[in-house]
């Protein structure tokens, strides 16, 4: 009876997000305030039920209610509680009610954040995410009911997934949609600009607070999945340019080139037309990752369904969206004019240049990641595009960005000097050239020009980032400095963080696959490792063969790893758990492979300089947009609003 | 600048800028395209010499052999028709077992055995890769028809 209550918990929703999305924009095209005012209680009473819902089908994992088709089908009763709540969303009908409840906790909080924007505008921004919703709680009880009966009820359930039992996966997709999903409320505030053919550009400034946060979610969330891949996949990789990856990366740049343009247009009231294309964009790519994973038209750990009525679905509704958004802009957009200009040595042109090479990053990695499937749908054959194709094709655009970034940021809008700027930067350039020159010849071994390249880069970027706090720091007036700012100066520090992380990992690890027996050992780079013991572990719900690995550097032991082979006992999948020594200057780590006959394995064995910097970089990048977000200017801009409304209400709807 | 100048410099700047990029990125893709063949495909020689490609199929029970000690791996695949022998020295992954639809990436070399770099095998026992799926749908429409 309970799962039921879901259900019909959901249609409900699906009511009141009808009534969302429809009576606020007809209230606003007619001026009927009744009609707007009904925005928000049915928003609200539409979260109430997507909630209830989704404790509904938690309660039903968490009793192991295995007459529920969903829950049979993805947990067991040997399943550890933990991985019974958050294998709520380790498949696809229970992730798909996860988007819906991120999209409805993003709704609530526009609309609490919104409350004191114009009433005329708030009831648009209100409407159109009513509207997606709509979308996909049809669906989601149309094609992927996940409180589907199983008659008889199964006598215990199929289990997780073995690679998703991690406590990485309860965060990685959740906070992935926080980001993916959050991309709708800039999409709403630009749909709402168009609609009303708003002039002036304070919807900039009330835009970027979320176009800024989803980014921050977003970006966490890549990096949870990178780092979730890098140990538990068994390869040692932190990207595998798949298809799915590439699917919330895509959002990430193009919603990387959103918060920057709405600087300008926040700032100086230029690049609206594309501001808004941008907002758009970054949403409809968000809605191709979603078909891209969810349709089963990509081959990948992600791709849980192959139901084609599900893949057509999604794509008549992205078309829809797309289309509609796109038409509504081509009908718009042309009225957005602004009359400033700016020099060709501006902060104007730099941002400029940072959105067409972001875009072009987009690009390349869109026709890469959606070539095979053209092809395929044509029927010109199966291809598939080699992993090779990204990362010799995304340096082009993302090179020449790195290195304008550290000017950019010390040019001043409008117009600057060269000779003005130059003095902010050249310390830091002449510092990141020296060190990057001497690390190529004297750190690790073997590294070419590129990777000095890339390491100057990383440098210059991080460098660059630090002057203006080392400036105010110079002045003694380190807390004047404006949270903006500060954002922005740790955002590009993590960037640089991340470059430098990524560009050694790739040119200095050093990975061995060995046949080792028990007693053997192996060396890389200064590191022995020793193969000591070979032993039995039972897990709650799997059963392991478990290695003892001592690792020595110059004969002194530093770290003894546990690597393990799982064998789950319901799916009697094999599993590989890897042993990582993890320090920040390097990981090392090793794999058990196959069993080779008496007691030799393989193993993978690798020694992953500055690896770590990769994630820590991310999460550098996300503190500096949380930062951002808590600026004065975002504060004042709500309290000048709350003043303003008492009086201006009766007015607004006029 | 004055806006109309702007605008035209923006244009120009992003046609040029995608354009190149176009031109980098469809260079890189056509060098980096890996196409993929059946067993029965690979025996008729339709792969082009010397370039690398995808084959895949089932692993063939019982065809899995081992050099004791080593890394050195190699199995049949095959589509029920014909079948291609592989080379693999590699730690393969997690759920490669005979019977089990897998794909490889590598090249022939001259002795008609197909010389992986990459061994593929998804994470869900009852997934089949969909071209391995189909090559096989292919093989049993051939032998149902006329």
């Amino acid at each position: 009876m309970i799962p039921e209550l879901g259900q019909f918990a959901l249609i409900i929703a699906l009511c009141l997000a009808l009534v969302q999305g429809v009576m606020p924009l007809a209230g606003a095209q007619t001026r009927n305030r009744m009609w707007m005012a009904i925005g928000k209680p049915a928003a609200a009473g539409q979260f109430v039920f997507v909630l209830l819902s989704f404790l509904v089908l938690t309660w039903a994992f968490i009793q192991n209610d295995f007459s529920v088709a969903y829950v049979a089908n993805n947990s067991n009763s040997a399943l550890p509680l933990f991985y019974r709540i958050s294998a709520v969303w380790g498949a696809h009908e229970g992730s798909l009610l996860l988007w819906i409840l991120v999209l409805n906790i993003w709704s609530i909080s526009a609309i609490i954040g919104g409350r004191h924007l114009p009433e005329l505008f708030n009831a648009r921004v209100i409407g159109v995410l009513g509207l997606v919703s709509v979308g996909f709680l049809a669906f989601i009880l149309f094609t992927s009911n996940p409180f589907d009966r199983l008659i008889p009820a199964a006598m215990d359930g199929r289990d997780l997934n073995p690679l998703l039992q991690d406590p990485a996966l309860a965060i990685h997709p959740p906070m992935l949609y926080f980001g993916y999903v959050g991309f709708a409320v800039p999409f709403a505030f630009a749909i709402a600009v168009l609609l009303e053919g708003r002039q002036g550009t304070d919807w900039a400034r009330w835009a970027k607070p979320w176009a800024t946060m989803s980014w921050v979610c977003l970006t966490l969330g890549i990096a949870l999945g990178s780092w979730w891949a890098y140990y538990e996949l068994g390869w040692g990789g932190w990207w595998f340019w798949d298809p799915v990856e590439n699917a919330s990366f895509m959002p990430w740049l193009m919603g990387t080139a959103l918060i920057h343009s709405l600087s300008v247009t926040e700032k100086r009231g230029l690049f609206k037309s594309w501001t808004l294309l941008l907002a758009i964009s970054a949403f409809s790519l968000s809605l191709l990752g979603t078909f891209l994973v969810r349709s089963g038209v990509l081959v990948s750990v992600h791709a849980f369904a192959s139901d084609p009525e599900r893949g057509l679905f999604i794509l008549i509704f992205l078309c829809v969206v797309v289309g509609a958004a796109l038409t509504l802009y081509a009908w718009r957009a042309p009225r957005m004019t602004s009359d400033a200009g700016f020099a060709a040595f501006s902060r104007e042109s730099f941002l400029l240049a940072n959105n067409i090479l972001l875009v072009i990053a987009t690009f390349v990695v869109l026709i890469g990641t959606l070539f095979p499937l053209v092809m395929d749908a044509l029927g010109q054959g199966k291809y598939s595009v080699g992993p090779q194709y990204f990362a010799a094709v995304f340096i082009i655009p993302t090179l020449p960005m790195a290195l304008l970034l550290g000017i950019g940021m010390h040019t001043a809008w409008k117009r600057d000097k060269w000779n003005r700027v130059s003095r902010h930067v050249r310390i830091g350039a002449s510092l990141a050239l020296v060190l990057a020159i001497a690390i190529s010849l004297l750190a690790w071994d073997g590294g070419g020009v590129l990777s000095a390249i890339g390491i100057f880069a990383a440098l210059w970027v991080m460098f660059a980032a630090l002057v203006d706090p080392l400036a105010y720091l110079r002045k003694g007036q380190m807390r004047r400095m404006p949270l903006a700012l500060w954002g922005m100066s740790i955002a590009h520090f993590g960037l640089g963080v991340f470059i430098l992380g990524a560009v050694v990992t790739e040119t200095y690890s050093v990975e061995r696959d060995q046949a080792l027996s028990v007693g053997e050992s192996t060396s890389v780079g200064q590191f022995e490792f020793r193969f000591d013991d070979l032993r039995q572990v039972e897990g709650p719900n799997y059963t392991a063969v478990e290695g003892v690995i001592s690792i020595f550097d110059d004969g002194e032991e530093i770290a003894v790893l546990y690597p393990q082979k799982r064998v789950y006992r319901v799916q009697q999948s094999p599993m590989t758990e890897s042993g990582i020594d993890a320090r920040l200057g390097r990981d090392l780590y090793v794999a058990l492979g196959d069993p080779l006959g008496g007691n030799a394995w393989s193993l993978r064995v690798q020694y992953k300089p500055l690896v770590r910097l990769i994630w820590l970089g991310c999460i550098i990048m996300s503190i500096g947009g949380l930062v951002a977000v808590g600026d004065r200017r975002y504060r004042i801009a709500r309290q000048d609003a709350t003043a303003r409304v008492p009086a201006g209400t009766a007015r607004e709807t006029g | 600048m004055k806006p109309r100048r702007q605008r035209l410099v923006l244009v120009v700047m992003i046609v040029v800028g995608v354009g190149i990029a176009t031109g980098f990125a469809l260079r890189a893709l056509q060098e980096n395209l890996l196409y993929f063949y059946s067993p029965t495909q690979v025996a008729e020689g339709e792969p082009p010499e010397g370039r690398k490609f995808r084959v895949g199929g089932l692993v063939t029970p019982g065809s899995v052999n081992r050099t004791e000690g080593a890394l050195d791996v190699s199995f049949d695949l095959t589509d029920n028709n014909t079948t291609v022998t592989v080379a693999y020295a590699g730690i393969l992954p997690d759920l490669f077992r005979e019977g089990q639809g897998i794909i490889a990436h590598g090249r022939m070399n001259g002795d008609g055995v197909f010389v992986a770099e990459e061994v593929l095998a998804k994470h869900d026992e009852n997934y089949m890769p969909p071209e391995v799926a189909e090559a096989l749908d292919q093989v049993h429409g051939k032998d149902s028809g006329p």
